[in-house]
């Protein structure tokens, strides 16, 4: 296991509430309402993430908007490289996806292999009228031409550092933390 | 299912291959249904298809016949993505040491990553594990010795009914001398913590039996009281030639299981069986057909279970 230093606080658990209802709002707006709505969050913080955006959703606009969670390990490119055996969650719609507008929400946007993987994945699942991306921190260092929609906060990053956004549900707090690989 | 491995934190996965689940414990037997569980969430999507076995080439090689095991693993290969190569090969009479390290090395010449053998000798498939450098194998049935993939199959059924399975009573009844479905369920159920009866012809018992884990119960009435599963061995036809039971229909009256028999067994218990059904031998139509069999569940469960093993083993490095 490689340890991780921890350098500084991006966000504390205050700050990360304000973007998550920041990002809220500018889901409906880009919505236009909440028509043909879905939420999927990508395994396993996008999941958590997802529901709260859920929440707020329905605090502001009365509605509760179907949400989803997608797991991407069946997907993703990087199997043969990686060193410990990926476990596969569960990939859950809550409906049809066809024609609808998918709003993936992850919390790190690095590489753009995830959301690669994800947007694969969506297309087995149905042809949906429009995904947009979602995601708490932009941390730069892309591979691929994907971009974020809707984006907390830009970070950039040397690709020594690891982002960690912490959620309550698995981490015990709220946090967004900038660490360091020890060398 | 009040287990949830995936709940509890990550397993190391560490079996390069699938000979016998004699030495897998407990916890690794919930990670595999818990990973089957969402395999068979893929088989319900619109396109039954994911990518990750993608370029690596599986070759189903089966020395023995078989239409289901092998359907069955064909169609999880190929809902991963992965290249099949289906390899029948009518019964050879060459010495079976022979022939098999030249298949393993004619294999993997051709770029095997997977090979999943069935073949009527004991040690069969761990004998082609020993000789293949870099492709896995899966045992799909070795002799009277081992078929994993098919108790791990009635695990997980098993599991979705029941729930947690500490505790429970299973019920084998049947040729368990003969049968390599028994040895590994045997072992299955018991290490996932059962609690295992098997009852059968005396003719049809394993000596020592006992060693597996599991108690013998001569008489099937008493093996099947109260037990939350029933599970009906398969009886070849061709063992009344052998002289190991009169006669069908003598068989089926004692050791068939008819109403009369599962009403012995709790009220909701689950009736499982390996497949192909002898219809009116080890079972009768109306229990195979009836409410609480789940033989069809099992055959869609096989894929699942497959899949999972596919992925686990196949789709690392």
């Amino acid at each position: 296991m490689v340890k991780l230093k921890e350098k500084s606080r991006l966000m504390s658990a205050e700050d990360l509430k304000r973007v998550i209802r920041r990002i809220a709002n500018e889901i409906i707006e880009r919505n236009k309402g909440t028509e043909k709505m879905i939420l999927v969050g990508i395994h396993r913080r996008g999941v958590y993430l997802a529901r709260r955006i859920q929440k707020i959703i329905e605090e502001v606009e009365g509605v509760k908007i179907p949400c989803g969670e997608l797991d991407i390990t069946l997907y993703r490119d990087d199997l043969t490289t990686l060193f410990e055996q990926p476990m596969v969650h569960s990939t859950r719609m809550p409906e049809d996806i066809s024609g609808q507008n998918i709003y993936l929400i992850d919390d790190v946007l690095y590489t753009g292999r995830t959301v690669r993987a994800a947007l694969e994945a969506l297309v087995d699942l149905g042809r949906s009228s429009q995904v947009q991306l979602v995601v708490i921190v932009d941390r730069g260092h892309r591979e691929l031409p994907i971009h974020a929609d809707i984006c907390g906060k830009k970070v950039p990053t040397s690709k020594n550092e690891v982002i960690e956004v912490k959620v309550t549900e698995l981490d015990g707090k709220d946090e967004v933390v900038i660490c360091e690989r020890d060398a | 299912m009040n287990v949830m491995p995936s709940e509890t934190g990550q397993i190391v996965w560490r079996h390069k291959n699938v000979i016998d689940l004699a030495g897998w414990s407990r916890e690794e037997l919930y990670f595999i249904l818990d990973q089957a569980r969402h395999m068979e969430n893929v088989m319900d999507r619109p396109i039954k298809k994911v990518p990750v076995l993608r370029g690596k080439m599986c070759v189903n090689l089966f020395f023995e016949n078989s239409t289901r095991t092998r359907a069955s693993f064909e169609l999880a290969e190929k809902m991963l993505s992965a290249d099949v190569v289906n390899w029948s090969s009518a019964g050879s009479s060459t010495a079976k040491g022979e022939t098999m390290r030249d298949t393993a090395w004619t294999l993997e010449a051709m770029g095997a990553d997977i090979v999943v053998l069935r073949h009527r000798s004991v040690g069969a498939a761990q004998y082609l594990a020993s000789k293949l450098k870099r492709a896995i194998v899966l045992n799909a049935g070795d002799g009277t010795h081992a078929h994993p993939t098919q108790a791990l199959l009635d695990l997980y059924t098993a599991w979705k009914h029941l729930g947690n399975l500490s505790g429970k009573k299973i019920a084998f009844v049947g040729d368990v001398l003969h049968s390599r479905v028994a040895r590994s369920d045997i072992i299955g159920f018991n290490t996932i913590g059962c609690k295992v009866v098997v009852s059968g012809p005396p003719t049809m018992m394993p000596k020592n039996i006992e060693a597996l884990g599991c108690e013998y119960e001569n008489d099937p009435k008493k093996a099947v009281q109260e037990a939350d599963m029933v599970y009906l061995l398969r009886i070849q036809k061709e063992r009344q030639q052998d002289g190991l039971f009169p006669s069908v229909d003598e068989y089926h009256k004692w050791w068939g299981a008819d109403k009369n028999l599962i009403a012995y067994a709790k009220p909701d218990a689950l009736v499982m069986h390996p497949g192909p059904l002898n219809r009116g031998v080890e079972i009768a139509s109306d229990i195979s057909d009836g409410h609480q069999s789940v033989i069809l569940e099992q055959v869609r469960s096989g894929v699942a279970i497959r899949m999972a093993l596919l992925y686990l083993c196949g789709g690392g490095k």
